[in-house]
């Protein structure tokens, strides 16, 4: 059977894809891109294959594991290299390799024009391989091997035409975010092992029970912190934004659908961390619920698409967290949700990226409008993602995310009532940031130049577009008829009873939702959908406008309290070791010499002088050490 | 067989052969240095292989008297952490020897006197790891001053003179204060039953506690002088700077780790009371070391003290590892030291072909190197990679075990010292940006790319750092014994899980 040997080529295959297109250079121009989206496809069929068997198991037998080698052993400090798939990871390997290998489709005719697209493969088939590390590795180190792995392939991807400093800039922007998250997955671990004696899924699991709640609560924390870092998550989300230098793929693959979901990943997979730590559970809400208004207001004011987009994903991803953050009955809806999400946002950021490679690279959308006319199937698979990311029913999104508002408000008490709100509010914004986009891109009167009207892209962009437009359409109903994701992911939870306190009846909070999401809908009809869009956003706005267009001062904020302040205190330090330190050895040094001879003597002589010195010195010393013993 | 004379001594040989050249044939002296240190390496990884790796017993021991007399010998034997700071030895010298070609040719004396003060310097490298005689290991530590002094004042670059007097100077001191800590020793031996200079037998000396934590202090400050630990460190940046890339790859790479072994080997089993007592203070020095050499790191304007300023910190990772008594921090510190002798180097000769391309050291000079010479760029990235510890490259193992093996005793120091991760990706990634990125800036438009000899040095780098990424166990079943016997020696255990568990 595959789950018993063969897992470890799931990553494999696409690792050494990287590695030959990487180490073949030039050589493999002509096929490289083919080789790297067949071994993305392989992956693919192992990982549906591995789906199947598990299938046929009963739920308790589904988890399958398998030991690679000793990867790091010293003391009691024993880490394998093992694989664990189970119900959890593979729904994210199904995600991974299946929007992965769509999107290395799309990428061929996307990236045809440019001359290092076998490099650009070679970064998405190291991704695959790192993302799918990070979801099967055993134990919180190897995930930290694909924690990283996926960040480095995302600095390579965003800094894909580092040519351009700002795109430069952004990448390392990603790494060093990331990195101070990564921080907090290092405390993690740390505190893990110091405490419990073990870092692997399962021993900890079986340890956090005789674990102190201060400990619990300090892992909780800090694997909250490496999540927020990877899943753009407050207070570490300023990157994302800045990502969206990278090629549109890019976008969709990694800061959509799949790498920056590996902080929800991180969070249920520590369920049991979780679940016994309330303090740090509340902190997820919160940073959830948080993120959530802060991606959909930044929404609100961007006219770049794919910056809007990224807003939308940061506040999306806000939702799972939230809901991760609720507990056993939260986690299969966060799951849910990132499963779905993973469907329409990947397909509408390729349908953003139809759009710029149909108007030469335009991603303003104040010069965009009328493009349904002339770009008819993205037109219509983005707007099926619309559908989906607003709630509609009986889209995808409607399922995940009403399931997540339900079961905010069914929190209990004032706690429930406030997060319910927000996630409700959030729903109304993203109906208002969404619409705004279709509206200006796809409604509207023609705001390019009309001798030059946008085009369709070719087949082998819109087939992804297409697969994944039907994901948006019945990935939520197919996930949720029946709780199938539900009872899928049960096993792997601790058992509860019922949804929490139920203040309002499930369909009267559906209902809700739907009205504040045509409320937002209309919102943005009125005032982008009657009138003329001005081609260049207009100046005279109120400060609040000019706060969310500076996506809501993050980068300010960075720069007056981390960045500037660091700049100074780096220029200090050098100062001071070369005054004081090194000061301070040169004039000993300098009182030193005159005192033995002339500073200018030969350096033949100088050395032999010092060798006496030694010798001088010696006896000086001994003659201490012995008065002291004495 | 007795294979650490026979390694000590195919070096000798092979620069006795290199002196009888003529003057004028350079070529030949540099294939003659390349095939004795080919030789040296081979003849070193066969007696890895021999190597008993479970047995904690030093190894490969040769004993003969030296100046009777005075009780001094001969005295070899390797342990696991010996062996594994020989074999990185072996392999660096024939890299920096075929990488750094042509470093030889702007020197002031010939390219004959390069190489043999190269091999000479080898075979004191050597010896000064595999020293179970403390006499015979300060003549090693001493003399192996000469050839690296010569080396940099002689064929460095800028202001090589006044690098290579700062550097002998400040070893002088420390050298000073360790002899006087030896002759103390020394003086004890004969009171307590006999002069020798053997380690074993002066571990069992019986000293005063003031005593202890004077000799202590002589060897602990020649040792952090040269490992170099703030606030000892002024020298290297300015050795670094002005040394060869080879030359800088051997000071940093493998000098540098006599301190730290030093440290294990003497002050550790010499001074196992001084040592608790000055842990704390030396905690504090190596957590101060891994930020302060950071922070100027980020703060470098050139590439190459950039670099001996990351050593800076990385050293602070390693003394860290070591004064955190753990097998963790042990086993982690050993094998630090063991992979950054290859990640420096990988960074330091690839610099060094940027900067002898470009004829500057200045980061600012560099501009999108990426889009001209691909290999060259993608060698310093993956080299940087390693220097900042990303998981899958060798430096990772190391760093997360000091890391690890911290905590467990100081949770604070490795909290602080952990922020040196996010500090490692900045001054990375500064200079990557800078001369790899971006738009190539006039004078870099027609740099060439690495040529064949230079991708042969390269590769096994890189293939070391990547294997032992993945597999460190290699090395690990060679450091593990040797650093839990230390530990047990002077009585130290891994502290239990707080909370029950496993």
């Amino acid at each position: 059977m595959l789950v018993n040997n063969g897992l470890v080529y799931l990553i494999a295959l696409p690792l050494f894809g990287a590695a030959l297109l990487l180490l073949a250079g030039r050589r493999a121009d002509r096929w490289g891109h083919l080789l790297a989206t067949a071994l993305s496809g392989m992956s693919f069929i192992l990982g549906a294959v591995a789906f199947y068997e598990m299938l046929g198991r009963s739920p308790e037998k589904r988890a399958v594991s398998q030991k690679l080698f000793s990867w790091i052993s010293v003391g009691s400090f024993n880490i394998d290299a093992g694989l664990l798939v189970d119900q959890l990871s593979i729904c994210f390997v199904l995600l991974i390799t299946g929007v992965g290998t769509l999107i290395h489709i799309y990428s061929i005719a996307y990236m045809d024009q440019d001359k290092d697209r076998r490099r650009f493969f070679a970064y998405l088939n190291l991704f695959i391989a790192a993302m799918l590390l990070l979801v099967m590795g055993d134990s919180y180190l190897n995930l930290y091997v694909g924690w990283e792995g996926v960040g480095l392939a995302s600095y390579l991807l965003i800094g894909f035409w580092n040519h351009k400093p700002a795109y430069a800039t952004a990448s390392k922007k990603a790494f060093i975010a990331n990195r101070v998250g990564d921080m907090g997955l290092s405390f993690a671990i740390m505190i893990t092992f110091a405490t419990m004696g073990t870092v692997s899924f399962s021993g900890v699991k079986e340890a956090a029970e005789g674990t102190s709640q201060g400990a619990l609560t300090a892992i909780g924390i800090m694997l909250l912190l490496a999540a927020t870092g990877k899943s753009a998550q407050f207070p570490l989300q300023a990157w994302l934004g800045d990502a969206m230098a990278g090629p549109t793929p890019v976008s969709a693959l990694i800061h959509a659908a799949t790498m920056v979901t590996a902080g929800v990943y991180l969070i249920t997979r520590s369920n049991f961390i979780f679940d016994a730590a309330p303090t740090a559970q509340l902190l997820v809400v919160i940073v959830g619920a948080i993120t959530l208004l802060f991606g959909a207001i930044i929404g609100t004011a961007k006219d770049d698409i794919k910056k809007a987009l990224a807003a939308s994903t940061m506040s999306q991803i806000g939702y799972m967290v939230l809901a991760t953050g609720l507990g056993p009955v939260g986690y299969a809806f966060a799951i849910m949700h990132l499963l779905t999400h993973g469907f329409f946002k990947a397909g509408m950021f390729l349908g953003a990226g139809s759009v710029m490679h149909g108007t030469g690279d335009e991603v303003n959308m104040r010069k965009f409008g009328g493009i349904r006319h002339f770009m008819p199937v993205t037109f219509i698979t983005f707007g099926l993602g619309y559908l989906a990311i607003l709630g509609v029913p009986p889209f995808a999104g409607f399922y995940s995310k009403d399931k997540i508002i339900e079961t905010a408000f069914y929190a209990g008490g004032t706690k429930g009532i406030l997060i319910g709100s927000v996630a409700l509010f959030g729903a109304a914004l993203t109906a208002f940031y969404m619409s705004r986009l279709m509206i200006l891109t796809f409604a509207g009167t023609p705001r390019y130049d009309i001798n030059h009207p946008p085009h369709e892209s070719s087949f082998l962009m819109l087939l992804p577009m297409g697969i994944l437009a039907i994901g948006s359409v019945a990935s939520g109903f197919l996930l949720a008829r029946g709780e199938a994701l539900v009872h899928w992911l049960e096993p792997l939870f601790a058992p509860h009873e019922g949804h929490g306190t139920e203040i309002l009846p499930p369909v009267v909070i559906s209902l809700m939702a739907l009205t504040v999401v045509i409320i937002g809908a209309a919102l943005a009809w009125f005032k982008y959908g009657r009138g003329t869009v001005a081609d260049t956003a207009p100046t005279d706005v109120s400060i609040f406008t000019r706060i969310a267009r500076r996506d809501l001062l993050q980068d300010d904020f960075n720069e007056s309290v981390f960045m500037r302040p660091g700049q100074a205190l780096t220029r200090l330090l050098v100062k001071t070791d070369d005054v004081v330190i090194d000061g301070t050895v040169r004039g000993v040094a300098a009182a030193a010499l005159a005192s033995g001879g002339s500073l200018r003597s030969t350096q033949t002589g100088f050395v032999r002088s010092y060798a006496a010195l030694i010798v001088i010195g010696a006896v000086v010393l001994i003659a201490a050490i012995w008065a002291v013993t004495l | 067989m007795n294979y650490l004379t026979l390694i000590m001594a195919i070096p000798l040989v092979g620069a006795a052969l290199i002196a009888t050249l003529p003057q004028a044939k350079s070529l030949l002296a540099k294939q003659f240095a390349l095939g004795t240190t080919l030789v040296a390496a081979v003849a070193t990884i066969l007696m890895t292989v021999k190597f008993e790796r479970g047995n904690t017993d030093l190894q490969f021991v040769e004993s003969y008297d030296w100046i009777k007399a005075f009780g001094i010998k001969y005295a070899v034997g390797v342990d696991g952490i010996a062996l594994v700071l020989i074999l990185m030895t072996a392999l660096l010298t024939p890299i920096v020897v075929l990488a750094g070609w042509n470093e030889s040719d702007n020197g002031r004396w010939s390219t004959k006197s390069f190489y043999i003060l190269i091999l000479v310097l080898q075979t004191m490298s050597f010896g000064v790891f595999a020293a179970t005689d403390v006499f015979l290991f300060y003549v090693f530590f001493e003399a192996m001053l000469v050839p690296v002094y010569f080396l940099i004042g002689g064929y460095g670059s800028g202001e090589r003179t006044a690098a290579a007097v700062k550097f002998l100077l400040y070893s002088l001191f420390g050298g000073l204060l360790m002899l006087a800590s030896i002759i103390a020793l020394y003086v004890l031996s004969g009171e307590q039953g006999g002069h020798t200079f053997n380690i074993a037998a002066l571990s069992k000396l019986e000293m005063s506690s003031t005593t202890q934590n004077f000799l202590f202090l002589g060897f602990f400050i020649a040792f952090a002088i040269k490992a170099p630990l703030f606030p000892f460190h002024t020298w290297l940046p300015d050795a670094a700077k002005s040394a060869t890339p080879g030359t800088s790859v051997l000071l940093l790479g493998v000098l540098d780790k006599v301190g730290t072994f030093g440290m294990i080997r003497y002050c550790l089993a010499l001074f196992p009371e001084a040592t608790k007592t000055f842990t704390p203070l030396i905690i504090t020095l190596s957590v101060i070391s891994i930020v302060y050499g950071a922070f100027l790191a980020i703060g470098a304007k050139d590439i190459k003290r950039l670099i001996a300023y990351t050593s800076i910190s990385h050293f602070g990772f390693i003394t860290l590892g070591i004064f955190a008594m753990t097998t963790q921090g042990h086993s982690g510190a050993t094998l630090y030291m063991f992979n950054h002798g290859f990640s420096t180097a990988a960074l330091f000769l690839v610099a060094g072909w940027m900067i002898s391309r470009r004829g500057s050291s200045t980061i600012a000079d560099f501009g999108g190197l990426q889009r001209v010479t691909p290999v060259m760029a993608w060698s310093f990235f993956i080299a940087g990679m390693s220097s900042l510890a990303l998981p899958g490259l060798s430096s990772f193992v190391s760093e997360f075990l000091v890391l690890v093996g911290t905590f467990t005793r100081y949770p604070v120091a490795a909290v602080i010292a952990t922020f040196g991760i996010v500090l490692a990706a900045l001054y990375i990634l500064i200079p990557v940006q800078r001369a790899l990125h971006g738009p190539t800036t006039p004078g870099n438009e027609n740099l060439a790319d690495l040529n064949l000899r230079e991708k042969i040095a390269i590769a096994p780098v890189i293939a070391v750092i990547v294997f032992l990424g993945f597999y460190p166990a290699p090395a690990l079943n060679i450091i593990n014994p040797a650093a839990a016997h230390v530990l047990s020696q002077i009585g130290f255990s891994d502290p239990a899980p707080t909370h029950g568990g496993k």
